[in-house]
Order: C-alpha cells, then sequence, then structure tokens
C-alpha cells in the first residue's frame, strides 16, 4: 500500500535470473555470523541432524563401557557409581538427544521441500529450538563429566531422583535437560503442524501429502499433546530441591506412582516419536525402490492416525507390577496389544508394495528389509510385554532390554540409516559408496542381533536390568560376552557409515537431482537444493508429482522476487489463499536461547536465578519482536 | 573372592535341572507354571508371524526379477486381490491379539487366593537388603530375621511388601512374577512352592548404588522341617560356645549393636539385618557373598570394597578381634 | 527440473487475519500444549486428591476472594478484548490503540489481585502435597498471565511507533486478543478446582 512502485514479480524474470536473484534474496550470509543467525531450515535441520548423529555416537560409547562391564561376571572394570550415571546418560541421551530430536528434525529439512515451499512457517523459533537443543545436550554432557551426571535412570522414579537419595544435583541436571528438549521438541512440533497445515503448494489436497509428511504431522501433534506430561513432572521434581515442594513425598500427602503415571503418560507416546517419523522414512523410500505408487495410502494415513491415538492409552503397562487394580490393568493389555493392529496394517501395506515392484537393491532398500525383519521381533516381545502376566516376569529384566532396543534399533535406527542413504544425496549432492553401504548394512544386522538376541534369554534366565554387575554363579557370562562382541560389531558398523561420509564428502560421485527416480517434490529441485528451495512453486497434481509429470513441473507465479514471500494456502485443498513474507535471519534466536539457557542452568541450583534472568529473558524477546523496518515485516 | 562354594551349584543342579537357577522357565510352582506355559504360547504364535514375514520378505529376493517398464500403480484385479489379503492378514492379526488377551486375562484370573493362608511374611525392601518379619496374632510368634526366608511347601504364602526408602521389587521367578515395594503402598504377593528347594530372588527395580547386589533366598520346605526352623528362629540367640566367642561377643556390643539385633543380648540396633541366627544363614550381605569364615572376615574388613556405597562402615578391628566375631557371629546358628 | 506456468498468486494479499494466518495456527498450537499442560496439572491435583481422603490434606480451606475477583476482572475485559480485535481487523489504528491500552489496564488488575492470592490459599508450597498442588496451579496460570499482559504492554508500545500501521501488526493484535481469551477461558476451571472443589468434596 505504501509502496509507491510496484514490486518486482518472478513472472518478470527468466528461470537463470530468478534463480540468481532469489538465491541472494533467501541466502545465509558467509561466516561465522552468518552461521550464529541463519534462519534456513535446511541448514538447521542439517546442523540438527549431524548434533544428533554426535549425541549418538556419545550414547553408543557409553554403551560400549557398559558391555566391556558386563562381558564378564564379576568384573570389576567400573564402579556402580560410574555404571549408574552411564546407563542414565546412555537412555537419557539416546531418547532426548538423539532418537527423538534427529526423527523429528529430519522432517524441518524435508517437510517444506516435499509440499513445495520455501521455509518453515516460524523460521526464527526453528533457529530458538535448535540452540536450546544444543545447550541442554552440552550441560548434560559437560555435568557427565564433571561427575554429576543423572543416575537414576532415564525414567527418574522418585524417591531415588528425589532431594533425599541424590547426590549433587545429579536429578535436576536431568530434570532440567529435560526442560530444553522439551521447549525446542515443542517448538518444532508447532512449526512442523503449521507449515504442513497451510503451506502446502498449491494442489497438495490432503490425499496429496507424501505419507513421510502425515508420520511427521501425526508425531507433532503427539508431541504437541504428550511432552506438556514430561514437562509438567520434571518441573515438579526440579521444585522439590529448590523450593520443598512435596509432590513425591510419600510422608506428607505425595505419591510417588503420580510421577510414573506423568512420565510414562509422556514416556510412551515418546517412543512412537521415533517409530512414527521412522515408517514415514520407510513408507517414503518403498514406493522409490519399487518404482511404483504405495498399496494402501489411505490405510497407512489411517494407521498413522490410529498409533497416534492409541499410544496414549498404553502408558500404563509399564506399571504393571507397581499393584494397580488388575482390571485396569487387563484394559492397558488390551489397548495395548491393539496398537500392533495399525502397525501390522503398514506392514501388509509395504510388503504388498514391494510385491510387484521391480525392485532396486541399493542400501536403502537393505536397510528397509533390515528394518522390517527387526521390529517385527520387537514388535512381537511388545505384544508379550504387553501380557499382564508375562511381564510380571519379564518386566525390569534383560528381556524388556532387547524388547526396547528391537524396537528403537530395529524400528528407528534401521529406517533412519535407511534415510541417510536415501537423502544424503539430497543434502550434500554426492551419493554415499555403495559396496561400504553394504558392509554397514551387514555388519549392523549382525552385531546388532549379536548384541541384543541374546538378551531375551538372559532376561528369562533371572538377569534384571540395570545391574552393574553379577556374580559367576548365576551362568550369565557366556550370553553377556557374546552380546558384548556384538555390541562392538554393531558400533564398528557406525564407524563404517562414517566412513562413508566422509569418502563421499571428499570425491563422491556426484549426485543428479533425482538420483533414486523418486516421485516426490525434494527431488524436483537441485542437490543440494538452493536457499529459496524452489525457485517457482510448484503445482501437485497427484501423490507422486514428479511421476505424474515426468517432463515438466506445471507451477505459479506472481510472488515477488524482491523480498522473501511465500504461499499460504488452505487447510484441506491447499488452495493459495495469501502471499505471506518469510523473516530474515536474525541474531536474536540465538541471544533468546543463550539468555533462556543460563536461566534454566542457574536454576539447577538456585529459585533465585530465575528472578535474575526473567529482565534479560524480557529484553531479548522484545528485541526479537520489534520491527526492525525490513520489507519481510510490512504486509 | 565370591566364589561360591559347593552348596550351590549342587542346589542348581538338584533342583533346578538346569544352568541358571533364577530362571522364569524352571517352575516350581503352579503359578510359576502358568506364566511360562503362557510365555510359551506366546512364543510359538509370534515365532511363527516372524517366520512368515521373513519368508515373505526372503521371497522377493530369491524371485525372478522383474525389469523394464512396470505399471506404477497395480491393475485393479491385483489390487482387489492384494486388497483381499491384506483385509485377512489384518483380520487374523486381530482375532490373534484377542485371544492373546483373553489368554492373558484368564492366566491372571487363576491367581484370585483365598483370604487365609497359612503364612503372613512381611517383606521389606531397603537399600541394599531385606528386612524379614514373620507375622503372627499371637505376638510371641513374630520374629525378625533379614535376607533369607522359609516357607513350606505346597501351602500358600502371603507376603507383605513395603518400603521406606526408594521402589523395590521382590521377584521369585521360579514361583511368582515380580511386585513391587513401593514407599507409601502396600502390596502383596502370594506364593505356593510346590516342590521342596532354595530359589534365589533379587531385587528388580533399579533401587541405588548396589541394586546389583539385593538378593534374597527361599528356601521352600516340607512342612515339619519348616516348623522346626521357625521353632528355632523363635529362640533368642544361643550363647557364645568359647572363649573366642565370648571375646567377639564382647567386640560386638561394643561395635557393632548400634546397628544390629542379636535377640537375647543387649545388641539391639535397627538400622542393620537382624543377626540373631546369622550363624544359620547361607549368605552374607543380601546374597552376594557365601556365609564362610573368609567370606565374614572379609566382609567385615572392608564392606566397602566389597559392595561399594552400602551403608555398614568399615569399623577398624584388629585382626585378632575381627576372628573373633567371626567365630562368634557364626555361633548364632 | 524443466517447469511451465499455469497459473497466477499474484492478486492474492499478503496478510491474512485468523485461521488464514500462521500465526493465528501457531498461537493456537501453543494454545493446545499449553492446555495440555494445565490439563496434566489438573490430573495431578485430582489424582493427590484421590489418594489422600479427606481433601485438603490437612489444611485449611483457601480463601477465596481474591481469586473471585480475579475471575470477575478477567471475565469484564473480554468485550473490549473482542472490540480490540473487531477494529485490528478492521486496520482502525486509533480504536485499536485505545483498546490495546485498555487491554493492559485490565491485564495489570488481575495481576495486582493474584499477588493477594497466593496467601489466601492459606497454605504453603512446602507444607504438603496439597500445598505444592494448589501452588503449582495458580503459579502455571500466574505465568500465563504475565508473560500475556507483557505481551500486550510491548504491542501496545508498539502501536505508538511507526512499525504500527501495518497489516501485519494488525494480525498481531487480533492474535494477542485470542491468547488473551484462552487466559480467561483457563482460569474459570482452575479457579473452580482451588477454590471449589475442595469444599464440595
Amino acid at each position: 500500500m505504501s509502496a509507491a512502485a510496484e514490486p518486482l514479480r518472478d513472472s518478470a524474470l527468466d528461470d537463470a535470473a530468478l534463480q540468481s536473484r532469489l538465491a541472494q534474496i533467501w541466502g545465509t550470509a558467509p561466516g561465522f555470523w552468518g552461521w550464529l543467525t541463519t534462519v534456513d531450515h535446511k541448514l538447521i535441520g542439517r546442523r540438527y541432524i549431524i548434533t544428533a548423529l554426535c549425541f549418538l555416537v556419545l550414547g553408543g560409547l557409553a554403551a560400549l563401557v557398559m558391555r566391556l562391564q558386563l562381558g564378564r561376571p564379576d568384573n570389576t572394570l567400573i564402579g556402580p557409581d560410574l555404571y549408574d550415571q552411564l546407563f542414565t546418560m546412555h537412555g537419557a541421551t539416546m531418547m532426548f538427544l538423539f532418537a527423538v530430536p534427529v526423527l523429528e528434525t529430519i522432517p524441518v529439512y524435508l517437510v517444506p521441500l516435499m509440499i513445495g515451499t520455501r521455509n518453515v512457517a516460524f523460521p526464527r523459533l526453528n533457529a530458538f529450538s535448535y540452540w536450546v537443543y544444543l545447550f541442554g545436550g552440552v550441560m548434560l554432557w559437560v555435568a557427565f563429566f564433571f561427575n554429576s551426571g543423572p543416575d537414576a535412570g532415564w525414567f527418574t522414579y522418585v524417591p531415588l531422583a528425589s532431594q533425599e537419595y541424590d547426590v549433587g544435583n545429579r536429578s535436576s541436571i536431568w530434570a532440567q535437560m529435560i526442560t530444553y528438549t522439551e521447549l525446542s521438541g515443542l517448538a518444532v512440533a508447532v512449526e512442523i503442524i503449521v507449515t504442513v497445515f497451510k503451506m502446502r503448494a498449491p494442489g497438495m489436497t490432503l490425499d496429496r501429502i507424501p505419507l513421510f509428511v502425515w508420520a511427521a504431522l501425526v508425531t507433532a501433534f503427539m508431541v504437541l499433546f504428550a511432552m506438556p506430561a514430561v514437562m509438567v513432572c520434571s518441573t515438579m521434581l526440579m521444585l522439590d530441591p529448590l523450593l520443598g515442594f512435596r509432590f513425591f513425598d510419600w510422608k506428607n500427602g505425595g505419591d510417588v506412582l503420580l510421577w510414573q503415571h506423568l512420565f510414562w503418560f509422556f514416556g510412551h507416546p515418546e517412543v512412537y516419536f521415533i517409530f512414527i517419523p521412522a515408517t514415514g522414512i520407510v513408507s517414503a523410500i518403498i514406493p522409490a525402490f519399487a518404482q511404483r505408487k504405495m498399496f494402501g495410502y489411505p490405510a497407512i494415513v489411517l494407521a498413522l492416525i490410529a498409533t497416534g491415538f492409541l499410544s496414549f492409552g498404553l502408558w500404563v503397562h509399564h506399571m504393571f507390577v507397581t499393584g494397580l487394580p488388575r482390571l485396569g490393568e487387563s484394559f492397558f493389555t488390551a489397548s495395548s496389544m491393539a496398537v500392533s493392529v495399525p502397525a501390522g496394517v503398514q506392514i501388509f501395506c509395504w510388503i504388498a508394495t514391494l510385491w510387484g515392484g521391480a525392485l532396486r537393491w541399493r542400501t536403502p532398500l537393505l536397510f528397509v528389509l533390515g528394518f522390517i525383519v527387526n521390529f517385527v521381533i520387537g514388535g512381537l516381545t511388545g505384544v508379550m510385554v504387553a501380557s499382564v502376566p508375562i511381564d510380571t516376569q519379564v518386566h525390569d529384566t534383560y528381556f524388556v532390554v532387547a524388547h526396547l532396543h528391537y524396537v528403537l534399533i530395529g524400528g528407528g535406527v534401521f529406517p533412519l540409516l535407511a534415510g541417510i542413504y536415501y537423502w544424503f544425496p539430497k543434502l550434500y549432492g554426492r551419493m554415499l559408496d555403495e559396496t561400504l553401504g553394504r558392509w554397514n548394512f551387514w555388519l549392523a544386522m549382525l552385531g546388532f542381533n549379536l548384541a541384543f538376541f541374546p538378551m531375551h534369554i538372559l532376561g528369562l534366565m533371572g538377569m534384571p536390568r540395570r545391574v552393574y554387575t553379577y556374580q559367576a554363579e548365576m551362568g550369565w557370562g557366556g550370553l553377556n560376552l557374546l552380546s558384548t562382541i556384538g555390541a562392538f560389531i554393531f558400533f564398528a558398523s557406525f564407524v563404517v557409515l562414517l566412513a562413508n561420509m566422509v569418502r563421499s564428502l571428499r570425491r563422491g560421485e556426484t549426485a543428479p537431482d533425482n538420483p533414486w527416480n523418486a516421485g516426490t517434490l525434494e527431488w524436483a529441485t537441485s542437490s543440494p537444493p538452493p536457499p529459496q528451495n524452489f525457485s517457482r512453486i510448484p503445482v501437485v497434481t497427484d501423490v507422486e508429482p514428479l511421476w505424474d509429470n515426468p517432463q515438466s513441473l506445471p507451477t505459479v507465479d506472481g510472488l515477488r522476487a524482491d523480498r522473501r514471500e511465500l504461499i499460504v494456502s488452505t487447510l484441506v485443498d491447499a488452495e493459495p489463499s495469501v502471499r505471506e513474507s518469510s523473516p530474515l535471519p536474525s541474531i536474536w534466536p540465538f541471544a533468546a536461547a543463550m539468555v533462556t539457557s543460563l536461566t534454566l542452568f542457574g536454576s539447577v541450583f538456585t529459585a533465585r536465578a530465575i528472578e535474575w534472568g526473567a529482565i534479560p529473558i524480557a529484553i531479548v524477546f522484545i528485541g526479537w519482536f520489534w520491527p526492525k523496518g525490513a520489507r519481510e515485516e510490512e504486509s | 573372592m565370591r566364589v561360591g562354594p559347593p552348596l550351590i551349584p549342587l542346589a542348581a543342579t538338584i533342583l533346578c535341572g538346569c544352568s541358571s537357577w533364577q530362571s522364569a522357565l524352571d517352575p516350581h510352582s503352579a503359578e510359576a507354571g502358568h506364566l511360562a506355559d503362557l510365555f510359551w504360547f506366546f512364543t510359538a504364535v509370534c515365532a511363527a508371524i516372524w517366520i512368515l514375514v521373513t519368508a515373505s520378505l526372503l521371497h522377493l529376493g530369491l524371485r525372478r526379477r522383474r525389469d523394464g517398464d512396470i505399471p506404477r500403480e497395480d491393475s485393479p484385479e491385483e489390487r482387489r486381490r492384494k486388497m483381499l489379503i491384506v483385509g485377512a492378514l489384518v483380520a487374523l492379526t486381530a482375532v490373534i491379539l484377542a485371544i492373546f488377551s483373553f489368554a492373558s486375562f484368564y492366566a491372571t484370573r487363576g491367581f484370585a487366593w483365598a483370604n487365609q493362608t497359612a503364612l503372613t511374611i512381611k517383606v521389606k525392601g531397603n537399600q541394599w537388603w531385606w528386612p524379614i518379619q514373620y507375622e503372627s496374632r499371637d505376638v510371641t510368634q513374630i520374629f525378625d530375621t533379614a535376607n533369607e526366608i522359609h516357607i513350606p511347601v505346597k501351602r500358600p504364602v502371603t507376603f507383605d511388601l513395603e518400603a521406606s526408602d526408594v521402589i523395590h521389587s521382590l521377584w521369585i521367578p521360579d514361583l511368582m512374577g515380580k511386585q513391587d515395594l513401593i514407599p507409601g503402598r502396600n502390596n502383596t504377593l502370594t506364593v505356593e512352592a510346590d516342590r521342596a528347594g532354595l530359589y534365589r530372588a533379587q531385587c528388580a527395580e533399579y533401587c541405588g548404588l548396589q541394586h546389583a547386589h539385593m538378593a534374597l533366598y527361599v528356601f521352600a520346605e516340607p512342612e515339619k522341617q519348616f516348623e522346626a526352623w521357625r521353632g528355632h528362629q523363635l529362640a533368642p540367640a544361643r550363647p557364645p560356645a568359647s572363649g573366642k566367642a565370648w571375646q567377639g561377643y564382647r567386640v560386638f556390643l561394643a561395635a557393632c549393636a548400634g546397628c544390629h539385633t542379636v535377640r537375647g543380648t543387649d545388641a539391639g540396633g535397627q538400622l542393620g539385618p537382624d543377626l540373631t541366627h546369622f550363624g544359620s544363614r547361607a549368605a552374607i550381605a543380601a546374597g552376594e557373598l557365601h556365609n564362610t569364615q573368609d567370606n565374614l572376615s572379609n566382609w567385615l574388613a572392608d564392606p566397602q570394597s566389597i559392595k561399594p556405597g552400602n551403608y555398614m562402615p568399615r569399623v577398624p578391628l584388629s585382626d585378632g578381634d575381627r576372628a573373633a566375631v567371626v567365630a562368634y557371629l557364626q555361633g548364632l546358628k | 527440473m524443466k517447469t511451465h506456468t499455469v497459473g497466477s498468486v499474484a492478486d492474492l494479499p499478503t496478510t491474512g487475519f485468523d485461521s488464514a494466518a500462521l500465526t493465528w495456527w501457531g498461537t493456537l498450537a501453543f494454545m493446545s500444549l499449553e492446555g495440555s499442560g494445565f490439563i496434566l496439572a489438573a490430573g495431578a491435583y485430582l489424582y493427590l486428591m484421590a489418594v489422600n481422603p479427606p481433601w485438603p490434606y490437612h489444611s485449611p480451606l483457601p480463601n477465596y476472594w481474591p481469586g473471585t475477583i480475579v475471575a470477575l476482572l478477567l471475565l469484564a475485559s473480554l468485550p473490549l478484548n473482542h472490540l480490540t480485535a473487531k477494529w485490528a481487523r478492521a486496520r482502525d489504528l486509533a480504536k485499536v490503540q485505545f483498546g490495546l491500552v485498555g487491554m493492559s489496564l485490565f491485564g495489570i488488575a488481575p495481576l495486582i489481585v493474584r499477588w493477594f492470592e497466593f496467601p489466601a490459599l492459606n497454605i504453603r508450597w512446602d507444607a504438603n502435597a496439597y500445598g505444592s498442588a494448589v501452588w503449582f496451579l495458580l503459579g502455571l496460570h500466574a505465568t500465563h498471565l504475565v508473560t500475556d499482559v507483557g505481551d500486550t504492554l510491548v504491542l501496545a508500545a508498539l502501536m505508538f511507533t511507526r512499525h504500527a500501521n501495518n497489516g501485519r501488526r494488525f494480525g498481531d493484535v487480533t492474535d494477542n486478543a485470542f491468547y488473551w481469551d484462552f487466559v480467561v477461558l483457563t482460569w474459570l476451571p482452575i479457579y473452580a478446582l482451588i477454590y471449589w472443589v475442595p469444599r464440595i468434596a
């Protein structure tokens, strides 16, 4: 309205001119400043993934030390204090710093590309969320290296975690780490939901949304409703040493099981924060490697949604031996078993798609098949532990350790590895090596099963979880040694992956735009994608748009070419409704994350930190929201 | 240092006939038997499912490759056929799960116990040992012990489970599934051993530093033998039998009585295990060491290196005093 | 990949209000997650109540007057809140400025009363689990109240600067009004829970 001259539109420019112009407008400044201030979802998403993989290595090393300790009976390699910190760090790192973040933020990179837009809905919130996540993870590991690592388990049951039994704020460190990851996880969930709801390319109606994006959406909704539970209980736990709150003080009206209810109300859906996006990866890879559309698309979407709903009705199956009423337990047995129906639907649809497809046996497909083989074991043992009577025997034994690793590694890490091999060319413009990929796969398959299958038997032979050693007379030594050997082989498979990545980045084969001849939009743009993702916004005609338009992609024009602009569309039909600007890079998210993190860190030790931190926090957030007069801030 | 005496392997081979002596699949009670049966039923069905899924994937790899241009979508007939198969498989899944749920419910329903059991034993969980109290309406029949339970065979016995520090869990896999001991709550567990034997139990809920060393021995004995044991436990400690034991007794009163009780003497401490009939027990330190002279002496010399973090302090004693205390304690049959 | 143009979005507006705006959805998402936080905190309160009869646990009843005044003040602010949103949709800057100043006052007033509401609970947070539960609930709501009042104050100041007359700002005003509704509406069940449930139970 205020602009006198009509602003420059993309329709006035040819492809090359538009490409370079938009690349400049959407680009991130070079150097350290650009690195701190960027709001590009691709840079932030990549950063998230790499950081999470670093935490995977740390968590994996913690596991190796534990396996060494358990490799033979009565071992004195490490004492109970370090062992307890290690298994807590391993669980907390793998769940909160690796698996959930990596699978929640691969969509940060991919969703805008897959739905044909230029950034996520709230790019600065996205940047903020990354920094908070990073600071939280670093805080946890620094605390560990100062011998203050949490040691009450990743589930941090009270009273063991409450002030009376907690040495040196260790559990407060855990609780505060939760707050950080909460903040970032929730922020990402909000972005993903709004991005998928309102920023889909014209024509991407609900039945044309890629299954991976559906999975990301369902996960984001689950995060939205489950994470507040752990936020509430970790805050309650923090408030115990900080101000003397008494939620779990059973001598003063508190209740120790309240913790377990709240924690597992979050903790069970959390498994599905990992599993659902992982199935999304599988659903993205299978059509590309069978070269045909997914069989039963609507069934899979419904299965995802059903899994999301059901996962909220299962938490009590973690508490079958706490002495809850029998009838209630039977209900949770039935609901826990029912959740395997949608999982079955997905598996049957995948196999139905593969049958009759022209399969291309490359590494991503191998990992997908490995996923099915391993995950089915985890799912079936899940059905077993869902049965109250069986659970009273196997609960808190190595049987459950085996089960959960089959679910989380079989059902989460194998798809993740498939996804890495599948999308690496898009992220870096280089192919990963196929021979090393096969070594990676077979080592992972062998090492994983060798490490975790014996644990089923150990659990049945009476070996409880979380023991730092065991006596020779128990007869568990042989299987434990086998498991330790397997763990090292499994770790070696990740070394191969790392070598493959490094080698590929240095001298890998250059990746074309669409190396797998896949059908979704992320493969329509260059590898790696330009800052604006798409110079012209595509119009979507099918669930696999590139297969529907193999020669030339239909697009719309009319967006401004002199500022960051993208299309907001309607929820159901994806009709374009608004041309909205998208924010520029900014230092404020980093500053806000810094101030917030320092305040939270201070509050591990004193409640005063909240008072001291309140003013700087107010300042940075006002700074963040106060307009700076850029074109992007006007309507 | 922690090598088992002949007792354990012997017990393992004779009583269990299998390699582990704390096994969920080696039931010695009707209930554990039901659980094991249920487990094997689930396992058989699940294994069959896994084999079918894996076979269908193997078939993908072994069949003749399809090359060239194949259509992006199934033909309508193929689609219908697949829909039928997938639909049938989903229905089958649902049926299997319904059977599983029903079988689980049915298996637990059998555990409805008569209110009146032969014996009620209060089992408490402490970091990291088990105070045991045999309860009775008749106060003269109540007595305390620790880390070792004796029960009569073929009689249901109720365990009252309590905790006053953190959560523990009592698990005697050969006899029954586990049940948590939760501060502020009361749980019970009923067991009935169908054969005489020694069953090892272990804390199954992570409870801190020495969670790994919190075991409990359960001796199931014929009624007569059990009653004899109970009668003996009710009696106060026998007086020291030798001069060395007398010396040990005096040292014990001076150095140990603040934490330990020995009924019939002035030792009345409540923090550590009741030691009235310590000499009759099979193990020291909640199952960590077998109750031999050497083990006991090592334990007294430095409990913290054997079980790091446990609440028994290192009490400085001369070698002679320590040997005397060992003699005294071992004499408390 | 080659492209061809099949349509144009040149004529679309550059600001959307309410469900046409990304921020409206963002606000809704945050309300959902904070709402689940409220529900879980209330659930914890009810859980403790269920395991600890009689309720309140060895404690006096809270004085309901300050909470009632907060509830009345919050309800009284709703008409102006909705008018402000309406004026923002009509891009009427003068009226929006008036509305935001009014809403700032309507925000500060319950905050002052809230200060007296904590002691009126008649129990300390560290006395027992009941005390912890009521302080937690009240504190949780107070945090939301403070945050939104802060947001309103900043927005009110912003609307008197050169950045004011802009579709995007008016969108911010409607979203802020939307969030205020949430703050008001969540107070009513929490109010009932803290002050009336223990009297009925």
